[in-house]
């Protein structure tokens, strides 16, 4: 019966590692009904706070009503004019913490407006159809710029620069393009390949050429590049680990969650990726959030998070910490690894209680082992220094001072490579779009000194 | 419990809520169950002449707001389309099993005498507790000499008012169509010829939406679409108004009213009684959401009327009446301001941008340090004239306040600015 065929498919992603699972949405998408629902809950605010707090400031209320009016795709164009990765920022981006926690009705103890989903709803709507690029670009500046990284940062701003009438090359290290929306974001964010169709769609605009498998301070050099091309722009992301700083570091067993998120994303059927049966996670940030999820709906039986620090401290929203705990996953505070047990495979874990000592994290000395074949460690990321030798560099970022350039004249950075806002996609599109903005500015006084 | 048992027209009802002559009302089977969920009565879908006539498809329309309510429908539809003896034959029937139920005839014919005569003896034979003429149908019957082509002229409804009259012993109650520059004309004339009571909404002349897919005003028949007429909640304000006026109009004040037109809920009723009706009829919001919309009708009314203190509808009917008055009777001295209560105001920045854009700037919009949004009224540039206060979307936080300045009543025709009082 079809009414049966069709609940089958509804229901979640399958838990038994042996089936071939697939990851579904973590957030029900919006249909007809429930769309006009939510942006009748909108009150069209005047100069309103969740535009103010979404990073890239799309014209929030505007587009609501866009879809309120059954202009969907003005509502569509009014993101993407903003946000070209409107799509991806739907899915991942934070909303609770962002233009949800700054929508009005959050004081009048009702629910906020579903932003991120009615954005979703907006932007599906548009790429669904397949039609023609949004956007027109401007006449040929007959200017060329060059960019590091096509990830969300890279791809921003080679839309903008390419809309600005520039050529634009991006140099990027790996196969595909996408950065972390094609790597690392949690698999039930990004189902049905969407980070791919989004860097089709945004290359749609025309006056983008990607060559892949170009790694700077490997194939390129800045040098190579500034000789080249009129401006730089880097979104090379923060390509480095932290490590955990113990004995047995590359013991099998122990492995960076961003790698083991990548797999997930990568595999064809991500039931023959790689998984322990116990399970500990070392960390207190979406990342560490996003792998004991997916580790768990992958099927794993214990699935531990021991962060160093208590629940105020974690880089994790509380949506996310409780979407952890749903999912059955065991989250311990005050807690860290102290060393790692097996030869030539782990067993367990020694963690060591932890506690603030004039405000600095002191272990406590009270240890126990957990039985663990498989760590995920995801106590962050770094830049990967080496291949940005001769940029200013300070606490572990690009300078970029004077207007997202960095200290390299005519060498624009952004992304998380830099410190601008969070490491979120948001930010970094923001950063990718204002960094072609200000190139646009550089090249044109540029030109006014060297023709004046 | 307060009693909702009303006399109209000299017809008593257990309640006041009839179903107008409309789709719901054209069959035994929809009648019986109108009765089994508590209707007072029913006004018989029109009845006209044989041959019946002819609907075609499709035939109603929708005027939706924003979240996709119905605000109001438009239809195309004509007078009951079954043949005459059958619709009597089905009220004989009803008359019989629902002895304490109303159930009103209604007719329409040419504008000939004998054929409103012959077909009012006929209805009155069936057992109707009453006679109600269909003057007001604007679509389809009018452009066949009946409907509203009679109710647009005073004459006319004089006419027909007074043949039916002279045909039965029955009340009568003729509807008006409000397609017409002054409903007073139309009461008028009808008392002229003797009604009991008149009914009043009957559709208002419109196209409520176009395909613009077919480039065709809704309902589409075939490629094309007539005018319709409209109903349900949009047109409440017509009839209200209408029914104001007829029950303040020294003429026409002792007609009884059945009022229509865009009743939902019991307090659009409680409205209507209070500028005057005796009764009330519905028909759009029963075809929106069934017969059981009355249960709350009767529940919403009588508690209401428990709580004010009337025990009957006569106690609040047209206790508005009174209050309601020409611009000319209007004191120019009562002023009022609009104040907003910081503590409810959710900054949503509505009532600034509404006033600023489109009013007279009379709010003010600050932003303090740590980020919140101030909204104030700068009290000598506001008018009073409501407009933030209806945008608002919290309920109470901005309140219209009265000022106080001890000044006296005083109406335009006093007024030291009337030009025609300046030169007395
Ligand atoms: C596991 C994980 C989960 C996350 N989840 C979320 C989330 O749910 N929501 C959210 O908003 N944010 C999330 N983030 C953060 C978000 O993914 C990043 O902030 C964002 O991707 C940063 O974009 P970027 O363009 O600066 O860098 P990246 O996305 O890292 O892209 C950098 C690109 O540059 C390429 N590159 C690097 N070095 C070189 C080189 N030398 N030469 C050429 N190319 C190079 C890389 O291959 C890559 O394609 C998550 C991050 C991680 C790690
Ligand atoms: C589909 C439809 C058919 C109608 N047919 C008749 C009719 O045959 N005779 C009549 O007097 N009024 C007819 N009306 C008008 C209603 O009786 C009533 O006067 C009008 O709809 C306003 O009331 P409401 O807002 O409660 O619907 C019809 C209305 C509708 C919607
Ligand atoms: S981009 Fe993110 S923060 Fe901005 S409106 Fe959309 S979902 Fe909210
Ligand atoms: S703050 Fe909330 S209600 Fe106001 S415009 Fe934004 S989403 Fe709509
Ligand atoms: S409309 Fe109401 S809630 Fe909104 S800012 Fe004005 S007073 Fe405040």
């Amino acid at each position: 019966m079809t009414t049966h065929a069709r609940k089958v498919a509804q229901t979640p992603a399958k838990t038994d590692h042996n089936c071939r699972l697939t990851f579904d949405d973590l957030h029900k998408p919006l249909n007809g009904l429930t769309a006009r629902t939510a942006a009748s809950h909108c009150l069209y605010c005047y100069e309103a706070p969740c535009i103010q707090a979404c990073p890239t400031s799309i014209d929030i209320p505007t587009f609501i009503h866009q879809i309120g009016t059954g202009n969907i795709d003005g509502a569509a164009r009014t993101i993407l004019s903003e946000n070209i990765m409107g799509g991806t920022c739907a899915r991942a981006c934070p909303t609770e913490v962002l233009c949800e926690q700054a929508c009005v009705h959050n004081t009048d103890h009702s629910d906020p407006v579903e932003i991120g989903l009615l954005q979703r709803y907006a932007t599906d709507h548009l790429m669904d159809q397949n039609g023609p690029h949004p956007f027109l670009r401007a006449p040929e500046s007959g200017r060329h710029i060059a960019v590091v990284g096509a990830g969300p940062a890279g791809l921003s701003c080679a839309h903008r620069a390419a809309l600005l009438g520039h050529q634009v090359t991006v140099y990027e290290a790996r196969p595909k393009a996408g950065g972390l929306n094609e790597y690392g974001l949690a698999a039930y964010k990004m189902i049905n390949d969407f980070a791919a169709r989004e860097v089709d769609f945004l290359l749609g605009v025309g006056g983008i050429d990607i060559r892949y498998g170009q790694a700077l301070g490997r194939d390129i050099t800045l040098d190579h590049l500034q000789a080249q091309y009129d401006a730089v722009f880097l979104g090379v992301g923060l390509g480095a680990t932290n490590a955990l700083g113990l004995d047995g570091e590359d013991i099998p067993g122990v492995q960076d969650a961003i790698q083991f998120i990548e797999n997930i994303r990568q595999a064809d059927d991500p039931a023959t990726v790689p998984l322990g049966n116990d399970i500990l996670v070392i960390g207190g940030g979406n990342t560490a959030i996003d792998a004991a999820v997916q580790a768990k709906k992958l099927g794993a039986k214990r699935v531990t998070l021991a962060y160093r620090r208590g629940a105020d401290q974690m880089g994790a929203t509380d949506f996310e910490v409780d979407l952890a705990r749903k999912h059955d996953v065991h989250v311990m505070l005050w807690t860290k690894p102290k060393a790692l047990i097996g030869t030539d495979k782990l067993t367990a874990v020694t963690l060591e209680g932890t506690r603030l000592e004039k405000g600095k994290l002191v272990g406590t000395s009270e240890t126990f082992d957990l039985p663990c074949d498989h760590l995920l460690k995801a106590i962050g990321q770094k830049l990967s220094e080496t291949t940005l030798s001769g940029l200013d560099i300070a606490s572990g970022k690009l300078v970029s001072s004077n207007f997202y350039q960095t200290s390299r004249s005519g060498v624009f950075a952004g992304g998380d490579c830099i410190k601008s806002g969070e490491d979120l996609t948001v930010q970094a599109v923001e950063d990718g779009k204002q960094a072609a903005l200000a190139i646009n500015l550089w090249l044109a006084s540029a030109q006014e000194t060297s023709h004046g | 419990m307060a009693d909702l048992k009303c006399t109209i027209a000299g017809i008593e009802s257990i309640n006041p809520f009839w179903l107008a002559s409309a789709p719901p009302t054209d069959k035994y089977i929809n009648v019986v169950r109108a009765f089994e969920a508590g209707w007072g009565g029913v006004v018989w879908k029109t009845l006209g002449e044989d041959p019946p006539v002819i609907n075609v498809s499709s035939r109603y329309g929708a005027h939706k707001d924003q979240k996709g309510s119905m605000i109001g429908i438009n239809n195309i539809e004509l007078i009951s389309d079954r043949p005459l003896e059958q619709n009597l034959a089905e009220i004989r029937q009803v008359r019989q099993e629902w002895p304490d139920r109303v159930i009103i005839g209604s007719m329409m014919a040419q504008v000939e005498e004998s054929s409103w005569k012959e077909l009012a003896i006929k209805i009155a034979a069936a057992g109707v507790n009453g006679i109600e003429l269909n003057l007001g149908c604007p679509h389809g019957m009018c452009e066949r000499g009946m409907g509203s082509s009679i109710g647009q002229v005073p004459e006319m409804i004089e006419e027909t008012t007074r043949w039916v009259r002279e045909a039965t012993n029955l009340p009568v109650f003729t509807k008006l169509t409000p397609n017409i520059t002054n409903i007073l004309w139309a009461a008028e004339a009808a008392k002229r010829g003797g009604a009991h009571a008149v009914s009043l909404i009957n559709t208002v002349n419109s196209i409520v939406s176009v395909d613009l897919d077919v480039m065709a005003p809704n309902p589409v028949v075939g490629g094309k679409g007539s005018h319709g007429g409209y109903c349900g909640p949009a047109v409440k304000p017509i009839a209200l108004n209408m029914v104001a006026e007829i029950a303040r109009n020294a003429d026409t004040q002792n007609l009884q009213i059945s009022a229509i037109g865009g009743i939902e809920t019991w307090r659009d009723a409680a409205e209507f009684i209070a500028l005057g009706a005796d009764g009330l009829q519905v028909c759009t919001a029963a075809m929106l959401y069934g017969f059981r919309i009355v249960d709350d009708m009767i529940d919403g009314l009588s508690n209401f009327m428990d709580e004010k203190g009337y025990q009957s509808i006569t106690d609040f009917k047209g206790l508005a009446t009174r209050n309601t008055v020409d611009w000319n009777a209007l004191d120019m001295n009562f002023d009022t301001k609009a104040v907003i209560d910081p503590d409810s105001c959710i900054e949503c920045g509505r009532c600034y941008i509404a006033c600023e854009d489109t009013s007279h700037q009379a709010i003010s919009f600050d932003v303090e340090a740590d980020g919140t949004r101030v909204f104030t009224v700068v009290e000598d540039e506001c008018v009073g004239c409501n407009l933030c206060a209806m945008i608002c979307p919290v309920p109470d936080c901005i309140a219209m306040v009265p000022v106080e300045n001890d000044l006296p009543y005083l109406a335009w025709p006093d007024h030291p600015k009337n030009p025609i009082k300046a030169a007395e």
